[in-house]
């Protein structure tokens, strides 16, 4: 048939527009054609633009000093740093809210997922009216309403709620007290570091034995129990390195302690029970997903309600959730660029907001925060992706 | 053997009813409250967790409230409760934001001729398709002229006037609209067998996917005057329009692909077999049954694009949330932050969820598999 009509299209030289090869080739052409001009219009218009407003282009900025104040730093900033180290300081901020962000989300997300298929019924209307009402106002509102209306609403620095002095929440932030490190501090880490390989260590071994015959192993209570074990007898035995220096109220506001700023109370809030609510639905989907005759089974075989949810249930759910929840996770992180609407500092806020104004590079500014947000959604797809491999259904 | 006589006569002990505690308020209460020690803490929580919240939260709201006056002065008496006094003296910036007072006929006449349009689709009215045909040619003309005026004897409000509800509308009906047919041409180019095609198609959904919509809002605002011939100039209106249209027409282009992925490739081959082209087999066959999958994932977009116009703020629109905001600010109404961001989620809330009913209703109706 292919023969035929290579034979028809030959013997119909006039007629080549009706060739769909042909066609589809000049199409294309045309296309790139097109999108070559434009952007070459655009170019031109942009450069004549910025010789004519006198604003220089390349990224030479990043060296030069930035000359304000960001309120949250992770790695020591000053007004004499440059615009580069401006730009780290608020990747990493941006990093941390949406970390503490995806963590809490998670969380709270299955809770209120699993509470709604309960069958108790007045925890499962209370996870209904959550997740319906959550997911139907805004983000950037919910925002809004607990930095503005709970937050700033809260009392000053000398009236401020205090829990057993060393906990203090008032206007100014959540202040708490900080370990400061003296001589032999690193035998805590080193010892954290170590119970950790161990607790890896047990489980993997205590899973081999299971499968090998069958025989329990308390895995988890133990690892958790050598983690949190091996600091403290470290700290013990090396006599205690660490104090904690308490926040103390001096004239007008607090000093010492470590204090997590409002911005960041309100976005974390804001964000994490927003996303949960998706979250919520995700869950709830992907275990509804799981067959009824798998949780009938798991009763038969005797394994109690928690068991069979952890053991039949959620790891055939976490299949059905694992590409959605990629969704929300990537979501949550391009939604952690609204903290910029209360000046919590992060890429948006510093990078396109103060970075942008003291410069007026637009073009390099923008093109830069969008790179970053683009790395992190392929690399954020490219882990989930990994691990729903891992996790995939091995059919054989 | 035996006699006829003493036949054994059956007679069944009637039934005795269940056991008090399975029926009634007291088995329903055992059955889904108090079955097992763990599900009973849970019920007592909750119910603590509720007579904690909503008592309060009632008096806040209603019974300490105060609802009269015309200033602050008003709210004095009850510091308790809620000051609606102001969203009162407010409401009309709420809806209109500084739309001339005498003109603000025309919003309301554009917002209850398209409800009324919309509403009538979604029920089974007789001329629907002429409604609908309606809603997506002329309704969006005579929409822009009676809302910016300055012709046919209608004085010229300036979109720099538009706020509040109107322009939180304005923004996402024109973005949902204008981004549909965008959108349709992205997937049907991200399906095609031209690789050049595919290519440009695929980068631009992917890189409007993966950045925030506050940064291509922020491109919009900053960089389009750049792009622009110097002279030539937007106004901020349009510059979110521009923002919103392309951001939502990446994600609408997913939301078709999903669509013509599902359209069995039966379709496809059938169509060719009839000789049916390019244009006509898609347009003929395959999108009607693809868009008709995915109504429902269209709503749902409308409804995130609804919550996301929040954030035109950064072009200098003032929408409902902006009005709200910056209302709060003034002098007169300071530390009424509560009312407002109250009103404002209430008000958005009955938009997305009237919206999200209204995406299940048709996702039933149009649930034409044999599916149980």
């Amino acid at each position: 048939m292919a023969k035929d009509g290579a034979a028809a299209g030959e013997a119909r030289k006039s007629s080549l527009i009706h060739d769909p090869a042909f066609r589809s080739i000049a199409f294309q052409i045309v296309l790139l054609a097109l999108v070559l001009f434009v952007g070459w219009y655009l170019f031109q218009n942009t450069t004549q633009n910025l010789a004519s407003r006198n604003i220089a282009s390349g990224f030479g900025f990043l060296d030069q000093p930035a000359g304000f104040d960001i309120i949250q730093t992770l790695i020591p900033f000053s007004q004499s740093a440059t615009y580069g180290e401006a730009f780290i300081v608020a990747l990493l901020n941006t990093v941390l809210i949406s970390a503490f962000g995806i963590v809490f989300a998670t969380i709270i997300g299955f809770i209120v997922g699993i509470a709604r298929l309960s069958n108790n019924w007045i925890v499962a209307r209370l996870a209904t009216v959550y997740v319906e009402t959550l997911r139907n106002i805004p983000l950037l509102l919910q925002i809004f309403f607990w930095y503005f209306a709970v937050l700033r609403a809260l009392p000053g620095p000398r009236d401020s709620h205090n829990a057993f002095d060393a906990f203090f929440l008032n206007q100014r932030g959540l202040y708490f007290p900080a370990p400061v490190m003296e001589d032999g501090f690193w035998t805590i880490p080193v010892a954290f570091l170590i119970g950790v390989a161990i607790a890896f260590g047990v489980s993997r071994w205590a899973r081999k034995r299971l499968m090998e015959t069958g025989r329990q192993f308390h895995s988890f209570w133990v690892g958790l129990g050598v983690i949190v074990a091996l600091p403290v007898l470290a700290a013990l035995v090396t006599g205690v390195p660490f104090t904690w220096e308490l926040p103390e109220l001096k004239g007008f506001n607090f000093k010492g302690g470590v204090v997590v700023i409002p911005e960041f109370m309100a976005v974390l809030f804001a964000l994490s029970l927003y996303t949960a609510s998706f979250i919520a639905e995700v869950v709830r989907s992907g275990i509804l997903a799981v067959s009824k005759g798998q949780t009938e089974a798991a009763h038969a075989l005797g394994l109690r309600h928690g068991l069979t949810l952890r053991l039949v249930v959620i790891p055939q759910a976490l299949r059905v959730m694992i590409p959605p929840m990629t969704s929300q996770y990537l979501n949550l992180l391009k939604n952690s660029s609204l903290g910029a609407a209360v000046g919590y500092p992060e890429l948006v806020a510093v990078v396109a907001g103060t970075v942008l104004n003291q410069t007026g590079q637009a073009i390099e500014v923008i093109a830069l925060t969008m790179a970053v947000y683009l790395t992190f959604s392929l690399l954020i797809s490219l882990f989930m992706n990994w691990y729903n491999a891992r996790k995939a259904l091995v059919e054989r | 053997m035996s006699t006829d006589t003493d036949a054994y006569v059956f007679t069944p002990t009637p039934p005795q009813p269940p056991p008090a505690n399975t029926v009634g308020v007291v088995g329903w209460l055992r059955g889904n409250l108090f079955n097992g020690w763990f599900n009973s803490l849970l019920t007592i929580a909750a119910i603590y967790l509720l007579y904690l919240t909503i008592p309060p939260l009632i008096n806040w709201a209603f019974l300490s409230a105060t609802f009269s006056g015309t200033d602050r002065t008003a709210c004095e008496a009850s510091p308790d409760g809620a000051c609606w006094t102001f969203i009162k003296v407010r409401f009309n910036q709420i809806l209109f934001g500084f739309y001339p007072d005498g003109e603000q006929w025309r919003p309301i006449v554009t917002f209850v001729v398209g409800l009324g349009a919309l509403v009538s689709t979604v029920f089974r009215t007789p001329a629907r398709r002429w409604t609908v045909l309606f809603l997506l040619t002329l309704y969006p003309v005579a929409a822009f002229f009676l809302l910016a005026g300055g012709y046919f004897g209608l004085t010229e409000v300036e979109t720099a006037k538009w706020g509040g509800l109107t322009v939180t509308l304005v923004v996402s009906v024109t973005g949902i609209v204008a981004s549909f047919p965008i959108g349709i041409v992205l997937a049907l180019g991200r399906r095609s067998n031209m690789p050049i095609v595919r290519s440009a198609c695929v980068v631009f959904i992917e890189l409007v996917r993966g950045v925030p919509l506050i940064s291509v809002l922020f491109m919009a605002s900053v960089m389009l005057p750049l792009f622009l011939p110097e002279g030539m100039n937007f106004n901020k209106l349009l510059r979110a329009l521009v923002g919103v249209t392309l951001f939502t027409a990446a994600y609408m282009a997913e939301v078709v692909r999903g669509g013509l992925q599902a359209v069995p490739k039966g379709q496809y081959e059938g169509a060719a077999a009839l000789g049916l082209g390019y244009w006509r087999m898609m347009i003929l066959i395959i999108l009607p049954q693809a868009l008709k999958l995915v109504i429902p994932s269209i709503v749902n977009s409308f409804i995130s694009l609804f919550k996301d116009t929040t954030l035109v703020y950064i072009v200098g629109l003032f929408d409902v949330l902006e009005i709200i905001r910056v209302s709060t600010k003034d002098a007169n109404w300071i530390g009424l932050e509560k009312e407002g961001y109250v009103f404002a989620a209430l008000m958005f809330w009955v938009f997305c969820f009237a919206m999200s009913r209204v995406s299940l209703r048709i996702e039933k109706r149009l649930d034409t598999s044999h599916r149980k």
